[in-house]
């Protein structure tokens, strides 16, 4: 935006004003500040999240146990939904940093393309994101929670995982809500779990091969699996409650904090994405009705394309930090 | 706008035609990087996952080192830093990369501390 910045006359005065020793225009060298300091506000998040996950080193989930879900196919395979989101990101960045160049070139038709292609990338992102997010708050194999907050989680003797619903042996029972009518102090009802502590119980004891699997960690980062005596003892002693998929307060995968942790700053960053996505919405119609090729320079593009990328590099680090590490 | 883009990467080993074709470059580049860190991710072979440097799995260092590597060309070649003045550059970078540092130093010495105080004194999670 050249256009709209006065460029009083120099006449080689240094502090004279309109000099510009950074060689670039306000706009972009202000988005660039903004940039630093959204950088600084997520690894305040990041260095959050490790500095509770150092609190809890012996105890904390591992991530390929966590997201083992592809849409529409069934079974266990550990990334590669993350794989496929973060190669998204990164190619809605390609088609950003084209469009960026297309504008440099003051091809109007390119820039429309390019700068579509990266909204639908942006789009399939963050649908992606809710999905995740969605299988994480079903769950998948259900455990127990202890007394303390921890998990127990149930395995057979090969030590695959096994459901609670597959177990659990069904107790009947009935369950009647109480109104404000019949009593002025009362607790809200908790929500209900598919099977309780009780038939879980009852369906472990029964069956004689199945083994509690407990949160920490032993020596080479893998879960420590009760003997047979030790399960019973444990969730005869300590079991709580049953608990299915992730919210803030319990999670079926290990400590709440990584449930937390996870919804803030992918919440955060899927925000980031959203946001982007409408930055790139408002430009892309301008860009048609041709208010660049008026103004003569496409530099909002590369404005927006800087944030767009900001938010690709932010995900590196997401990806790293919760998926792989 | 500027067009004098620098179009080679790796310090000068490797020259791309036209910016168009340094954009796939890199994108190759951050693909095949990606490809690699799910690999590792998913085979986690046993040699890196038993060993450690400073209480870190070789693992562990061979992701950070990766995510910083696929950061540096998203920035210099994406963003287009490679062709801003030094002052701009450094101001931005090394801004950032003090402050993190400075702040992981400290957040992730306290969390092992409260670790240690939580498995060796008498506040216990064993229950």
């Amino acid at each position: 935006m050249d256009t709209t910045v006065a460029k009083p006359s120099t006449d080689n005065k240094t502090w004279g004003g309109g000099n510009r020793p950074l060689n670039t225009s306000y706009g972009k060298m202000m988005m660039w500040f903004f940039i630093v300091s959204d950088a600084l506000t997520f690894s305040g998040f990041l260095a959050a999240y490790g500095f509770s996950r150092f609190k809890f080193i012996d105890s904390w989930p591992i991530a390929d146990e966590v997201f083992t879900h592809v849409p529409f196919i069934h079974g266990n395979f550990p990334m590669y939904y993350v794989a496929f989101m973060t190669f998204i990101l990164i190619l809605s960045s390609v088609t950003m940093v084209l469009a960026v160049d297309a504008g440099h070139h003051m091809k109007k038709n390119k820039v429309i393309v390019y700068l579509f292609l990266t909204i639908i990338g942006g789009l399939i992102f963050v649908g992606s994101q809710a999905w995740e997010w969605g299988t994480f708050i079903k769950g998948t194999y259900g455990a127990v929670e202890t007394n303390g907050g921890k998990v127990l989680q149930f395995v057979k003797e090969d030590g695959s995982r096994i459901a609670l619903g597959d177990f659990a042996a069904p107790i009947y029972s009935e369950r009647t809500s109480q109104g404000s009518n019949e009593a002025i102090w009362f607790y809200s009802e908790k929500p209900k779990t598919t099977v309780n502590l009780a038939e879980v119980t009852k369906g472990f004891l029964a069956n004689e091969s199945l083994l509690i699997r407990t949160q920490y960690l032993d020596k080479d980062g893998k879960r420590i699996v009760l003997s047979r005596a030790e399960s019973v003892a444990k969730l005869k002693s300590d079991g709580k409650s049953v608990v299915e998929g992730a919210n803030l307060r319990h999670n079926e995968y290990g400590t709440p904090l990584f449930a937390d942790f996870f919804f803030f700053i992918t919440g955060f960053h899927g925000f980031h994405v959203f946001s982007g996505v409408i930055f790139n919405i408002i430009i892309f119609f301008n860009v048609i009705i041709g208010t660049y090729e008026r103004r003569k320079s496409y530099e909002m593009v590369e404005k927006v394309g800087l944030y767009w990328h900001f938010v690709d590099l932010v995900w590196v680090f997401v990806f790293t930090v919760f998926y792989l590490v | 706008m500027a067009q004098d883009h620098k179009l080679a990467i790796f310090r000068g080993r490797l020259k791309f035609k036209s910016i168009k074709s340094k954009i796939w470059g890199v994108f190759t580049l951050l693909s095949i990087i990606t490809i690699i860190e799910v690999y590792l991710g998913i085979v986690k072979p046993e040699f890196l996952t038993t060993n450690r440097l400073f209480a870190l799995k070789y693992l562990n260092w061979i992701f950070l080192i990766l995510t910083v590597i696929k950061a540096y060309y998203i920035t210099w070649d994406f963003m287009h830093m490679r062709d801003e003045k030094m002052g701009l550059r450094r101001s931005v970078v090394w801004t950032g990369v003090f402050l993190v540092c400075y702040l992981l130093f400290i957040l992730l010495v306290e969390g092992n501390y409260i670790f240690d105080v939580y498995k060796e004194n008498y506040i216990k999670f064993n229950f």
